[in-house]
């Protein structure tokens, strides 16, 4: 059984790194056993086809457009995930969606997919979180951790050295 | 009058580059390219420590991540006059032209293809044809008649599905698409072997850096990676074993496959060698550094003017001045203050934004300049440097690919074929073909270095008192690209990055002459204004890409694109 949790989005946009904030807020907070990969995608594409080839279950942690209030966090599973694209004028618009197509029409697709979401409130440029999103990191760790408990993959939380500082 | 037509955005989800065409007489007479996003990544920088700044510019870009880590650490290195270790220039030499090779198979394959291959015409051919026409072009070994029949099978379970997924929104029958059905059904087999192999490039670029994407191992001064020739713990033999495996299987792939299918591409769509010249004055920078200094580079590169290859000028070191003192950046009409041509280490980012104005400032891109002219950069202009400059390789990867579109085309099809819209896919591929046999090279070079006994990496750099710049170059996969520091008692006090999209995208400059994209475009023709798939074709053969990523996900699915004809 392969695990990858992927962090995606630019860290130099604010909001739009949230994914990756939050990768790494989840890998400082718990114990990452064998066979579970937290992986920091950034803002690849296609390069990202490697590492998510042959994975059983992959929790996508990103930034996500759903109209919503900014700081909204939303899970979809499944089918809910948008993997194929309906408005390209050109394949020259690649994003983690064209990789999960690719890898779909490969034959390698991951059997098992979450989409951790939060609505972002700012997209300029800037290497840290607004507030408003920044505090709703906690609750896309604690949404990726329910979904990996739900499928029987417990996660142990670190000992809490941070608060003895 | 004639017709206006606004494709926005032509690039990615967010919308980074909008075109803007007058068309008449089924033909583009006149374009704008704007770039529709601010990038002031420079402004991050200031104050920061140089040493990090590698780690900060990677994050500019989605595709070219690696590049502009290895262009910020040689850009310092060069301020400091910094000498890099031998094992050091390997590694990196590796990185660079595995990401190269990586970057041109997805290029041709997953990104343009598809603007000359229609996937539902493939669904009405004779997969055994297919077979037989692919035997006749290569031995590779992926061509047999049951691969193109699975191929075929699983098209058209996609298709019957309803789910043509990537392929969604394509012109599919569009009076230009040309290839017939067996040529294009060859194409979905490859395109589908191309997602294979590609991993195997980004499975070195991850061995070396550490971790991909986004690689770890540079520092100003050299590489992070132990070596040794004993040790599991670091980059020891059995590593550089795996490595070179997948060299090989590169190299198959590309010289068998890549190289064939564009020659085929270009036979069939001859009429394009006509098309998309645009600015024919070529910059690439040399790399492939093979001393300590960046005084000896396996890969020539400096500048020809109006197509002339006699006119060829060598940039021959790190150093040079012909390099350094001929950029510049204009932005008379760009949404920046001033409009005077500024060298780079005195370049400003100041916004000035006016809403879109065809004879004022239209685009967030500055517009480069050498000594005064556009230039295009670019697999062509690299090809192009390369053969003035004599080098073998690549005159015999040139010749090979000519030889085999005039063999199908059944005319002489010279050199003169690539100042085009196809002439760039065809250089990507030769340039690939060039940079998988120095790969190869590469990696001999790392060993015999390692069986000497030399196993440093790094030279600990050391900041001195006062102001100091120095600029760093990289000929990444899409054309010249530079960074340029300004640095006062250890800190950044400006920064600016010139990079292959800007100098190909960027809008008139201060004599209003057009840029690259601008004037390549002005010539196409087009049959369907609503669908104007003959200027994606020449703007995509300059694989473009707006220096800036964005990764939000759209749950809402609602069209951002716009193709407004009127």
């Amino acid at each position: 059984m392969r695990t990858v949790i992927l962090g995606i989005g630019n860290t130099i946009l604010s909001d739009e790194g949230v994914g990756v904030h939050a990768a790494e807020a989840l890998r400082a907070a718990y114990e990452v056993p064998a066979g579970i990969e937290v992986i920091d995608g950034g803002t690849a594409g296609m390069e990202l086809l490697d590492p998510l080839s042959g994975v059983d279950l992959l929790v996508v942690l990103d930034a996500v457009k759903a109209k919503r209030a900014p700081g909204t966090v939303i899970t979809l599973t499944g089918k809910e995930v948008p993997v194929f694209f309906r408005s390209k004028l050109s394949p020259h618009q690649v994003s983690i969606c064209d990789v999960l197509a690719s890898l779909e029409f490969a034959g390698d697709p991951p059997k098992d997919l979450v989409l951790i979401g939060c609505e972002p409130l700012s997209l300029e440029l800037g290497t840290e979180l607004t507030p408003t999103v920044a505090a709703k990191v906690p609750q896309m760790v604690a949404a990726a951790v329910a979904q990996l408990a739900a499928r029987g993959i417990p996660l142990t939380p670190r000992r809490a050295t941070a608060e003895a500082h | 009058m004639g017709q206006r037509i606004t494709i926005d955005p032509i690039t990615r989800i967010e919308g980074h580059l909008r075109i803007d065409c007058e068309v008449d007489g089924g033909k583009v007479k006149k374009a704008w390219s704007s770039g529709q996003m601010w990038r002031g990544v420079e402004l991050i920088l200031l104050g920061r420590d140089p040493r990090d700044a590698w780690a900060i510019t990677q994050r500019i870009c989605g595709v070219c991540t690696t590049v502009h880590a290895i262009t910020s650490v040689r850009a310092v290195e060069n301020a400091l006059q910094l000498e890099v270790p031998l094992n050091a220039q390997y590694i990196r030499n590796l990185i660079i032209l595995a990401h190269a090779v990586h970057d041109h198979i997805v290029h041709f394959y997953h990104l343009s293809a598809l603007d000359w291959v229609d996937v539902t015409s493939a669904l009405k051919a004779d997969p055994d044809a297919t077979s037989r026409l692919a035997e006749s072009l290569s031995t590779w070994q992926g061509n047999g008649k049951f691969e193109m029949r699975a191929v075929k099978e699983r098209l058209k379970g996609f298709v019957d599905g309803g789910q043509l997924g990537i392929f969604t929104n394509g012109y599919w029958g569009h009076p230009a698409m040309k290839l017939p059905p067996e040529v294009n059904l060859l194409a979905v087999a490859h395109y589908l072997q191309a997602l294979d192999v590609q991993r195997k490039a980004n499975k070195i670029v991850s061995i070396l850096g550490s971790k991909t994407p986004h690689i770890q191992n540079v520092a100003v001064g050299g590489v992070s990676n132990a070596l040794s020739t004993d040790s599991y713990s670091t980059l020891g033999v059995e590593r550089l074993l795996a490595i070179k495996g997948y060299i090989d299987e590169l190299a198959d792939f590309v010289k068998n496959v890549y190289l064939i299918d564009v020659a085929a591409v270009g036979a069939f769509y001859a009429d394009w060698t006509k098309y998309g010249a645009g600015v024919t004055n070529y910059l690439a920078v040399p790399d492939i550094p093979m001393d300590t200094k960046g005084t000896q580079f396996a890969l020539p590169g400096g500048y020809i003017a109006n197509k002339d290859l006699g006119s060829f000028k060598p940039i021959k070191t790190f150093n040079d001045e012909f390099w350094v003192k001929g950029v510049e950046e204009s932005a008379k009409h760009s949404w920046y203050e001033g409009s005077k041509p500024l060298h780079p280490y005195k370049g400003e980012t100041k916004p000035q934004y006016t809403d879109f104005k065809e004879d004022g400032k239209y685009s967030w891109l500055k517009s480069p300049t050498f000594y005064g002219k556009p230039a295009q950069v670019g697999p062509l202009a690299r090809v192009l440097c390369m053969l003035a400059a004599g080098h073998e390789p690549t005159k015999k990867y040139a010749t090979a690919a000519l030889d085999t579109v005039s063999a199908l085309a059944k005319t002489k099809v010279g050199l003169d074929a690539m100042h085009s819209t196809i002439g760039r896919h065809a250089a990507r591929a030769v340039s690939c073909a060039v940079q998988v046999d120095m790969l190869a090279d590469q990696w001999t070079a790392l060993l015999n270095n390692m069986a000497k006994g030399d196993l440093t990496t790094f030279n600990k750099p050391v900041f001195p008192k006062g102001e100091i710049m120095g600029q760093g170059y990289h000929e990444a996969p899409r054309g010249a690209l530079s960074h340029w520091v300004v640095i006062d008692n250890g800190k950044i006090k400006n920064y600016q990055c010139v990079v292959p999209s800007t100098w190909n995208a960027c809008p008139r400059n201060d004599k209003d002459e057009p840029g690259p994209y601008e004037a390549s475009i002005a010539d196409n023709p087009i049959a369907d204004p609503e669908r104007p798939l003959e200027v994606l074709r020449t703007v995509h053969s300059f694989d473009p890409c707006i220096a800036c990523a964005i990764h939000v996900t759209d749950t809402e699915n609602g069209s951002a694109i716009t193709v407004n004809a009127k």
